[in-house]
């Protein structure tokens, strides 16, 4: 907030900051905003000026068969494993909460260590490990380890929503005679429930964006949509890579206007059971 | 947990203080269990997913078990051998007839192979000496041996299979930091073709570094005006790095390379400005990898930052102002140091990240821009050495997992994913 009594070093200051705060946010937004109009460009570089409007790489996309296969496998994978994830680390979330023990911040770590253990080494082990028991170029193989790099998602996100969590409230239920099944439904469940879906929406783009292991551990059968865009990118960077890109870009807008309501939901319950507790 | 009121029931029929403590005891008990059973599962599947594989990987770096799988009974009888002069008949004996029985199969092959490695030239003297056995009956095993190949009769050949009789070796993980044994089994710096790893690392940690500081030198002054503003100009501002942070790593690598390409929008604008009159080569070198890096890197560093700004009081400031402190004075001194829990974790974060990249500078680097990770994949993909890739990724891992402890000491586990919110 500049003052009117700021002295001109203040004010070249004021407004350095939001020229070079404005200048990182057009180095943020450009890449997302450039490649969406391309997509729809007539020809076949991706080159401004374009020369017309056309919808035939979006046709492309949707009827080539490998980007058909790829988006297949992408949507078979993507959502097991998501699935997969939720359904381990939610419990896991849980128990950590609730639990104390010697011992358990290595456990936590160890449970949250896939987020940074760079992806090659895990892609390169699980290969050596995956491939003398058949589970290379296999659904099977890639659902796993695709859940195991998305559970610590799940962990976090949950384990942060239940610390705001009142354990009170399920003691409260039980005490006015819910039995644990309807008290898990009608209490527990719509307080946490926001924090899994936001660990799973986590784990479900990690998966969705996922190349590396899968370069390692899918056969060509099982290649995903990165896999196929990293393809791609590779050999010739085509319009086609950009009407996926503008696809994916959609997606992942989406998915964060449902991470932002979900969040925004959660800080509205909370604040409401906090203020009936009162 | 036991349900209140029966627990209360039950300690107010016992009269016993005891019994109430062994109650509690088992109240306990029950809660360890039932919380337990909720971790196991994922802790079953972790392990089995994602440790036992690394671990796997690790132990690689250190195994040698080509010579010893293929050749058992010479390996025993070379371990006790001198290394000096010729081992004595026995150890040729037990080679010829180990080798005889086992030529043409993949274990023969792999062992030549290895072999190969150490001295390039041994798999033709391996494949040479296996068209000469079995022994022919009346000859010694001495006398079949040398007259296949002569070399048989130098110590130094034998010491080639001696030194490699052993299940494990720390020859890969020294290949790795550019170190080799030489004829006497002695630890050396290895040949200029060879010692390339110091280099990679060294350019590893380097751009990690740069890019970190690119990263804290933009990300800064937004974190800054984003925690300064009123919660709903900085929700805007959130979104705008929440959206790229979103975006899927190959759109942007994707989108970068149509913006510096050389006839992109980067290089008209700069043409058109009169910058430069001749487009620029900003793809395929290390310009490209370094902006993709850190566009895709900056959020990380932006969000702790904020989170840590946002609980800062500006009354601290308030406060230095109105004592006389210059306005630069007191931010470096009353508003920084406050900042530094936020520097500290979206560095390291930034770093461990950058460390292992692979994809980005796969895409959009030239050879020289190449860091660890892609000489682990280029060893498990193209020349499957595996006792290299498992050094390499052993070197890598212990590096994130020592900058991870400091993380997690420094900021805890569960902001790691608050970064991610």
């Amino acid at each position: 907030m500049l003052t009117s009594y700021a002295s001109p070093l203040e004010r070249v200051w004021y407004y350095a900051l939001r020229v070079i705060c404005g200048l990182v946010l057009v180095f943020l937004m450009l890449p997302l905003l450039v490649i969406a109009p391309l997509s729809f460009n007539s020809d076949s570089f991706l080159l401004y000026p374009m020369s017309g409007f056309s919808l035939r790489w979006y046709e492309d996309f949707l009827f080539s068969p490998e980007w058909r296969l790829a988006l297949m496998n992408s949507c078979i994978v993507s959502p097991c494993a998501t699935l997969l994830a939720m359904l381990l680390g939610t419990p896991a979330a849980i128990g950590l909460t609730r639990l104390d023990f010697p011992g358990k911040a290595l456990l936590t770590a160890i449970l949250i260590s896939p987020m940074v253990v760079p992806v090659v080494i895990v892609g390169v082990a699980t290969y050596l490990v995956f491939a003398p028991i058949g589970l290379t170029g296999s659904y099977v193989g890639l659902i796993l380890v695709h859940a195991a790099l998305g559970v610590p998602f799940v962990v976090t996100t949950v384990a942060a929503t239940l610390q705001g969590f009142d354990f009170n409230l399920v003691r409260a239920a039980a005490s006015l005679g819910a039995n644990p099944l309807t008290t898990f439904r009608c209490v527990t469940l719509p307080l946490v429930a926001p924090g899994v879906i936001s660990g799973g929406l986590f784990a479900f783009a990690t998966s969705f964006d996922e190349v590396v292991v899968t370069l390692f551990l899918a056969g060509p059968e099982q290649t995903t949509l990165p896999r196929q865009m990293f393809a791609g990118i590779r050999e010739n960077i085509s319009p086609t890579i950009a009407a996926v890109a503008t696809i994916l870009t959609v997606l992942s807008t989406l998915m964060l206007i449902t991470l932002e309501y979900l969040r925004r939901r959660g800080e509205r319950l909370r604040g409401e059971t906090r203020l009936a507790a009162n | 947990m036991m349900n209140p009121s029966t627990a209360m029931a039950k300690a107010k029929s016992s009269t016993n203080a005891g019994s109430l403590k062994g109650q509690l005891r088992r109240a306990e008990r029950m809660k360890r269990l039932k919380y337990g059973a909720l971790i196991l599962p994922l802790v079953v599947f972790l392990l089995l997913t994602f440790v036992w594989p690394i671990a796997a990987l690790l132990e690689r770096s250190i195994e040698n078990p080509e010579i010893v799988d293929a050749f058992p009974a010479t390996s025993a009888l070379l371990r006790s051998w001198d290394g000096r002069s010729l081992p004595d008949d026995s150890v040729f004996a037990a080679f010829a007839d180990e080798a005889g029985r086992i030529k043409g199969t993949p274990l023969f092959a792999s062992a030549a192979k290895r072999l190969n490695m150490e001295l390039p030239g041994f798999r033709t003297l391996m494949m040479r000496t296996a068209r000469a056995l079995p022994v022919e009956a009346g000859t010694s095993a001495r006398t079949a041996l040398v007259a296949a190949d002569e070399r048989w009769d130098e110590p130094s050949t034998w010491q080639y299979l001696a030194r490699n009789a052993s299940r494990y070796t720390a020859r890969y993980l020294l290949a790795s930091v550019d170190r080799k044994y030489d004829d006497r089994g002695e630890i050396v710096r290895a040949g200029d073709d060879e010692a390339i790893y110091v280099a990679v690392f060294r350019r590893t940690f380097g751009m990690s570094a740069i890019v970190t500081v690119c990263c804290l030198l933009l990300g800064f002054p937004l974190a800054y005006l984003m925690a300064t503003q009123p919660t709903k100009i900085a929700n805007v501002l959130l979104i705008f790095v929440l959206l790229p942070f979103w975006t899927s790593i190959l759109v942007r690598v994707a989108a970068w390379i149509v913006l510096l390409q050389s006839e992109g929008l980067v290089n008209q604008a700069l043409m058109h400005l009169g910058i430069t009159a001749h487009p620029l080569q900003l793809v395929f070198n290390s310009t490209g990898v370094y902006i993709a890096m850190v566009h895709i890197l900056l959020p990380f560093m932006i969000l702790p930052l904020y989170s840590v700004m946002k609980g800062i009081s500006p009354t601290y400031m308030r406060a230095a102002l109105s004592l006389g402190c210059p306005p630069f004075r007191s931010f470096w001194r009353v508003y920084f140091p406050q900042a530094l829990p936020g520097v500290g974790a979206g560095c390291l974060l930034v770093f461990i990240l950058c460390m292992g990249y692979y994809i980005t500078p796969a895409l959009l680097g030239g050879p020289k821009e190449q860091m660890a990770s892609y000489f682990v994949a280029f060893y498990t993909n193209q020349t499957i050495n595996w006792g290299m890739a498992a050094a390499l990724s052993a070197i890598l891992f212990v590096a994130t997992l020592l900058l991870y402890m400091i993380y997690s000491r420094l900021v805890g586990h569960q902001d790691l994913a608050a970064t991610a919110r």
